[in-house]
């Protein structure tokens, strides 16, 4: 059987203490595979985001465990979470969040001179990166000179450049079109396969479930058995 | 990645990255760059309030370092080691008489080479056309060693200058405002003739009160003066002797006087000018004002910026940057933004003391003032980027994927 490259279990998370705290996140169990598409859907309120906070190593959870290729992470203080976050998550976010004033290939040295990397070898890392993600020709443009689907590219490529073994997508495709949306997806999903990495997705957007391998519904804090309109297991590829 | 191999892996992997995150940060100067000069017109108006900063305190700590070399000019170039006064005197142009026996009996003390006396007086200057102008008249002897005008760029030497008769020395400085045009012009001091016979250059006054330069004796005559009265006798220490030793050996044999080195009379001369006047002060508090308003300008323009940049900031910690690699982005834009508003502001500090080296008050912007002025505005701004830093402290990292 594949072990999980991430496990939680019993997690459980509160706003707020006392009488007044709100609990986001009920007893919630999961585990990410290797070479995995995950989906997390739900409505809004549901607790996704907090999950993926979670998962991701931005917010301790109230309680539970978390297991990274089996050892807990409960015991690293912020310093040495920001680390495992360094050295084991990439994040691409909804916004893209590049620095609007460095060059694409600039946005990726951030995150590679994060790790150490020296700057001659972070700009050709960089420039690899960028050409693995269909950019090679727009390496020194400036975020205001890429399209929607290009800033997205390059938030991947950045995500990418610590070799992670984990991607946490917030909305990867929510500001796209449906061309770019798809592209995105067939970029993160050939992650997935061929890198042997797990691909988190947090996603409203129904238009990607043909890419997920798996896909987990929140509700209320839960997960929740697959509603009758889509399905937990898809055909795009099992997680091996 | 599989199995129980990955902890320590993982940690190993993690620490690397610590020293790696807070020992590389190659990146963090381009930013730092990019963010200062990405908005021109902010930029524009950070070097501008830098500048302006640097300007004034410039200007402010060059006036009165120049005024601190005014007020004790003629002490600092007199060539003497000691000044005997009489008591209480607490300004060397606030001379009270002193009578010239003194002389003679500090040059019966041991390790006086030699002792002169010096008269300083005030006194009332009429120009051609009428005008009255207040004076400093200095009183020395022709064959004098020590006191002379010093800096002579005009006219015979010093000690030939005093010698003519009616002759005095005043600084080209001041010629326009003694109402003399060339050498040779006649004007009245107390009702009585001078005739200018040579200038010097860079005697400033700090009381407005030009000091003309004659014998001893036509300043005698001039403020009716008994003929032992003077205002100091100036030491000049024997060779292989402390001025400080002689100093107390003269203490020690004369009463009702006081025998200063000439560096206690300089800054007694300076500390009531600038702290007893409260003249220092005023500059002193304008230089502070200018690093205020510095300050102000940098953080507001800074903090700014870095509200800007909260969410590519959010994104760096939640890709794990630690905090140290964001407080140098902006402790780094600070001092860039220190460095080039500062040059600008040298520059035209610069230009003003070229402008301003003949005017009676000009600003004095030695080297090492300089560099202290660039010190000072760079740890201004760094100083400035503390607001910018707490806010930085403040960052969630989950708040970006919001």
């Amino acid at each position: 059987m594949t072990q999980p490259i991430l496990s939680a279990r019993g997690i459980v998370h509160n706003f707020g203490e006392g009488p007044s705290a709100v609990q986001v996140l009920k007893n919630i169990d999961i585990d990410i595979l290797p070479a995995e598409v995950l989906l997390l859907v739900g409505p809004s309120g549901s607790g996704k985001t907090t999950l993926v906070h979670i998962l991701g190593h931005l917010l301790r959870p109230t309680a539970g465990k978390i297991t990274i290729c089996g050892k807990s992470t409960e015991t690293l203080d912020e310093d040495r979470l920001a680390e495992l976050r360094l050295q084991h998550f990439g994040f691409i976010f909804q916004a893209h969040n590049l620095f609007p004033m460095l060059t694409a290939t600039e946005n990726v040295m951030v995150a590679l001179d994060l790790m150490g990397v020296e700057k001659d070898v972070a700009r050709v890392r960089a420039h690899e990166l960028l050409g693995s993600v269909g950019l090679g020709h727009r390496v020194d443009a400036f975020p205001s000179e890429l399209s929607i689907g290009q800033k997205q590219r390059v938030a991947i490529a950045r995500a990418l450049a610590a070799d992670p073994e984990i991607l946490i997508a917030d909305e990867p495709t929510a500001a796209l079109d449906s061309e770019n949306g798809l592209k995105a997806m067939e970029l993160l999903q050939a992650l997935a396969r061929h890198s042997r990495r797990a691909v988190v997705i947090v996603t409203h957007d129904f238009r990607i479930f043909q890419f997920a391998n798996r896909v987990l519904h929140l509700e209320d804090g839960r997960i929740v058995d697959k509603p009758p309109e889509s399905s937990h297991t898809f055909g795009a590829g099992s997680a091996s | 990645m599989s199995g129980d191999d990955t902890l320590y892996a993982l940690k190993s992997r993690t620490e690397s990255a610590s020293a790696a995150a807070s020992k590389g940060a190659r990146m963090t100067l381009l930013i730092a760059w990019r963010n200062l000069v990405h908005d021109r017109i902010r930029f524009a108006i950070t070097l501008t309030g830098i500048a302006f900063s640097t300007i004034l305190m410039g200007i402010q700590l060059g006036m009165l370092l120049n005024f601190v070399h005014t007020i004790s000019t003629v002490v600092d170039h007199a060539g003497a080691d000691l000044w005997i006064t009489a008591e209480g005197v607490p300004s060397v142009d606030l001379a009270t008489p002193l009578q010239e026996r003194r002389r003679f009996q500090a040059m019966s003390v041991e390790g006086v080479a030699a002792a002169e006396p010096y008269m300083l007086h005030f006194g009332f200057l009429k120009r051609p056309d009428g005008v009255r102008q207040i004076v400093i008249v200095i009183g020395i002897d022709p064959d004098a060693t020590m006191g002379l005008p010093f800096a002579m760029v005009d006219g015979p030497s010093a000690q030939e200058a005093l010698a003519e008769p009616d002759g005095a020395v005043i600084d080209r400085l001041y010629a326009d405002k003694l109402g003399i045009r060339t050498l040779g012009e006649t004007v009245e001091i107390n009702s009585h003739r001078i005739r200018v016979v040579g200038f010097t250059d860079g005697i400033r006054t700090f009381t407005q009160a030009p000091y003309v330069f004659m014998s001893l004796a036509k300043a005698r005559s001039f403020f009716y003066a008994p003929d032992n009265d003077i205002a100091y006798v100036l030491v000049r220490v024997a060779e292989g002797y402390k001025p400080e030793a002689v100093a107390a050996a003269l203490s020690a044999r004369m009463s009702e006087v006081e025998v200063l080195t000439a560096g206690q009379l300089a800054w007694r001369s300076q500390y009531y000018w600038l702290v007893t006047t409260g003249a220092g002060i005023t500059l002193v508090s304008s230089t502070l004002l200018a690093l205020l308003v510095g300050v102000v300008i940098v953080a507001q323009t800074l903090y700014a910026s870095t509200m800007d940049r909260l969410p590519e900031y959010a994104v760096i910690r939640a890709m794990g940057g630690p905090r140290s690699y964001l407080y140098r982005i902006i402790v780094q834009q600070a001092v860039l933004g220190g460095v080039f508003g500062a040059a600008i502001g040298l520059a035209v500090i610069a230009v003003v003391v070229v402008f301003t080296r003949h005017l009676s008050s000009a600003p004095e912007v030695p080297l090492w003032l300089a560099f202290g002025i660039v010190a000072a505005t760079i740890a201004m701004c760094v100083t400035a980027s503390i607001g910018s830093i707490g806010k930085v402290m403040t960052i969630d990292p989950v708040k970006v994927f919001r």
